[in-house]
């Protein structure tokens, strides 16, 4: 079947390779080394940086990700808002990467729009360093794919509420905040976890937009990895980029396993 | 017990003073989502144009102080010399992706479902499985692969398309599935098949044309996916339409930008042309699907929310 064949060629047999080579030297002898490397200072670093910036952006991008696919939801459903809504979404949250960074720089980059603006009002530069650090202006950036990633991910959850539910609720002589704290929240927040974990998963991935705003040092996961891949130079030092793939692999795969779980447990009522 | 009586006779008593305070409730509360979903809208609305504006207002820059607007930088879109061939490569990266996507999975997502239903379950989590491994771990397990296909077939950036194919798996999958899910493929395929059309003429000629729109989702997905893919391209020394954007950002910022914008732009039509390809599905979905009866959830799910099914799942690897 070509399907298994070019699946087992180019999906299996690269992530097989990582796995593979993170457990043998550049001389192809077996050794746990490349995880010892994982011990260094930077290495730990990149990797509790990735995930404090994930868990921000994460949050960030499912709190008003949440809100944003309430108020689609409770529009049309075939509106205009609606497929702008979604389509606007989808290019953000799939497509962004290098565009999103270049956006930020036309915005609030040393020539940026909003730059210009506050220097010409109040005389102060707000384009320093801090856009480029993991914990505050990446979150920003990230926050700009996060939160269409939400809408996507949140809107068939928030679809799954039945207006009858609300009218159910109301006829007991409940109220807005009773729909809200004893039906619609319990009902949604499996889904909005799930959701969550995702975004941490998509956060925890992100490679372009940070190669594109960050250019010194090597703050996230995914960077250090391009590096050890790209300087052949250090011998070696590829085969600890595959221990950090690795590593990189088991965190994305517990958290979207944790994510099925919620799925299933989402889907009991919303459907 | 004396709780319970207490909240019935309080509904009783709304209901029995009939319409009045209860549409008042009600108008209220619409009132008062509007007001709420008009604030939310506002301000994110803001959040998300500003920098869309701010890359228009910075590409029509003009060079020098006090110079006047100019739509220079977008006119050199299609004239830069190092931008075309990289523009010229994604598109062609796009087209090649799509086909060979559609070519793969059409077959063998109809032979499952007719043929083999218990492998079901393994394609669709071969399929899914790009989600869960990150473009940038797949990228250091393709390296030796690509040095490999470099000695054998030539390093052209058109080979990009191997793995491009497996990062837009998930999507395709998904979008084809829901097609599948809305027709009869066990009964289509038999009718034909017992007239005598041969294996090719059932997918060419009976099945592909009656999911048409799937296969138009799954395309367009396609082309916004490899437009926008930068990892892959970058680590292994290609340069596409998004490798391009950044590498001319250091000598050329406002080219760089208006390409952004108008790529982004570009992006959404396809999305938007996608939207109302997917209100298609849902009208010529409907009429099959109860007839096919098999497993009623599926196609109701797919049909009822064609708009965002294609879309839905993200890209958990892209950005």
């Amino acid at each position: 079947m070509p399907f298994l064949a070019y699946v087992g060629i180019f999906l299996l047999l690269p992530t097989l390779l990582v796995a593979y080579e993170a457990f043998f030297d550049a001389a192809g002898n077996f050794t746990f080394a490349n995880f010892d490397e994982l011990r260094q200072d930077t290495i730990v670093h990149s990797f509790i940086s990735s995930i404090v910036l994930s868990l921000e952006s994460a949050v960030v991008g499912s709190l008003l990700g949440g809100v944003l696919t309430y108020v689609v939801a409770t529009g049309s459903p075939d509106g205009l808002l609606r497929r702008t809504v979604t389509a606007a979404s989808g290019v953000l949250a799939q497509f962004g990467g290098v565009t999103l960074a270049f956006a930020f720089l036309a915005t609030i980059g040393p020539q940026g729009f909003i730059t210009k603006l506050i220097i010409d009002a109040y005389g102060t530069d707000i384009s320093g360093g801090w856009l480029y650090e993991p914990l505050s202006g990446l979150v920003l950036v990230y926050s700009y794919f996060q939160i269409p990633l939400m809408v996507l991910v949140f809107l068939p959850a928030m679809d799954g509420l039945r207006p009858q539910w609300r009218e159910a609720a109301e006829s007991l002589g409940g109220t807005t905040w009773h729909y809200w704290r004893h039906v619609a929240l319990p009902l949604l927040t499996p889904a909005f976890l799930g959701a969550f974990l995702l975004l941490f998963a998509s956060g925890f991935s992100a490679y372009a937009t940070a190669a594109a705003l960050v250019s010194q040092g090597q703050p996230l996961v995914p960077l250090q990895i391009a590096n050890t891949f790209s300087s052949e130079v250090i011998l070696g030092r590829e085969n600890v980029g595959k221990a950090m793939a690795l590593g990189m692999i088991v965190i994305v795969a517990i958290v979207m396993t944790l994510n099925a779980l919620l799925q299933r447990r989402a889907s009991r009522w919303l459907r | 017990m004396t709780a319970t009586t207490g909240t019935l006779t309080a509904v009783d008593t709304r209901t029995g003073v009939a319409g009045p305070p209860r549409r008042g409730l009600q108008a209220r509360r619409r009132r008062r989502l509007q007001a709420f979903r008009g604030v939310v809208l506002v301000v994110l609305g803001l959040f998300f144009l500003l920098p869309l504006g701010a890359m228009f207002e910075f590409s029509t820059r003009g060079v020098g102080e006090g110079a006047p607007r100019t739509m220079e930088a977008w006119k050199r879109i299609v004239t830069d010399q190092e931008l075309n061939p990289a523009i010229i490569a994604s598109l062609e990266l796009a087209v090649i992706t799509s086909v060979v996507a559609l070519v793969l999975m059409v077959p063998t997502m109809v032979w499952v479902r007719l043929r083999v239903p218990r492998l079901s379950r393994v394609v669709e989590f071969l399929c899914l499985l790009p989600l869960t491994v990150p473009a940038i771990v797949l990228v250091v397990g393709l390296g030796p692969i690509y040095r490999w296909l470099d000695g054998h077939i030539g390093g052209s950036i058109l080979t990009l398309f191997f793995a491009y194919v497996v990062l837009v798996l998930p999507f395709v999958y998904r979008t084809l599935d829901t097609g599948l899910s809305a027709i009869d493929v066990r009964t289509l395929s038999e009718a034909a098949r017992s007239l005598g059309s041969s294996w090719p003429t059932v997918m060419l000629r009976v099945i592909v044309p009656n999911m048409v729109a799937a296969v138009l989702n799954a395309a367009l997905l396609c082309v916004a996916i490899v437009m926008g893919e930068f990892t892959i391209a970058n680590l292994l020394q290609y340069v596409n339409l998004q490798v391009a954007i950044l590498q001319l950002g250091q000598a050329d910022a406002s080219l760089s930008i208006a390409t952004s914008l108008a790529s982004l732009i570009f992006a959404f039509l396809l999305l938007l042309i996608l939207s109302f390809a997917g209100r298609r599905t849902r009208r010529t979905g409907k009429d099959p699907s109860p007839a096919s009866g098999s497993t009623p959830s599926a196609p109701a799910d797919g049909a009822q929310d064609p708009v965002s099914a294609p879309v839905l799942t993200p890209i958990v690897e892209e950005i």
